[in-house]
């Protein structure tokens, strides 16, 4: 079981802020794939992965990282802070 | 070194004078405030989201890098969430160095990284609706400079 956020528009998009999901995926791309499987709004939501980011245990990381040992995925667009 | 996250308005001239007298005995002080800027007239709010948890890690760990890649003295990271109005300052940078130019490039480096490795997620909100903030790629590229 892993904890999923989602940040700004994707949050809007997907319509939750959170949820906590049980998954088989080894890797960021496997989950990514595993919600595309589950309803349109992920799709949409996860239609181009280039433009989104990836943070493992509030760590950035890339989509083809393992997802061993992690609790919670968060998945978000490009930063704009400062 | 400051590092604070929140939803209250601060005033960049006391901070910088509190920063200041913390920090005496340093040669050089730089500082930089963002503010909410409305070019055409029409913005109503700045709304920033962040990712409580992961902003307060990533803010303390890039300060820390900021002391140590640059030798400065001193850090202040100040950066809103919620709803901002034009005009009001959004965030805030201050180094102190024994020299200029590492108080300098420390701010400039604190800034590349605020922009794009922070998670602050801005929205405009105007009479006809509201939009995300696209990312800029010179705000990513700006990041190649300190690699």
């Amino acid at each position: 079981m892993i904890e999923i956020l989602y940040f700004a528009w994707l949050r809007e998009r997907i319509g939750i802020p959170r949820e906590t999901w049980t998954t088989e995926a080894k890797t960021v791309n496997d989950l990514v794939d595993e919600l595309r499987a589950r309803e349109e709004r992920y799709v949409m939501a996860f239609e181009d992965t280039t433009s989104l980011r990836v943070a493992l245990d509030q760590e950035l990381a890339e989509f083809d990282a393992p997802l061993e040992g992690v609790r919670e995925v968060a998945f978000f667009p490009p930063m704009t802070g400062g | 070194m400051r590092v604070s996250l929140q939803s209250e308005p601060f005033d960049p001239g006391t901070e910088l004078t509190a920063f200041s007298t913390a920090t005496q005995g340093v040669g050089a002080i730089v500082s930089f405030s963002g503010i909410v800027r409305d070019t055409d007239g029409t913005l109503e709010a700045m709304e920033i989201e962040h990712y409580p948890g992961m902003t307060e890690r990533a803010l303390q760990s890039h300060a820390q890098k900021a002391v140590q890649k640059f030798g400065l003295s001193g850090v202040l990271i100040i950066h809103r969430y919620g709803r901002l109005t034009p005009g009001e300052p959004i965030m805030m940078v201050a180094t102190s160095a024994p020299h200029r130019q590492a108080a300098f490039e420390g701010a400039d480096f604190l800034m590349d990284f605020l922009k794009s490795r922070a998670p602050f997620w801005k929205k405009e909100h105007r009479a006809d609706g509201a939009d995300w903030v696209d990312a800029k790629t010179t705000d990513e590229a700006a990041l190649d400079r300190w690699t």
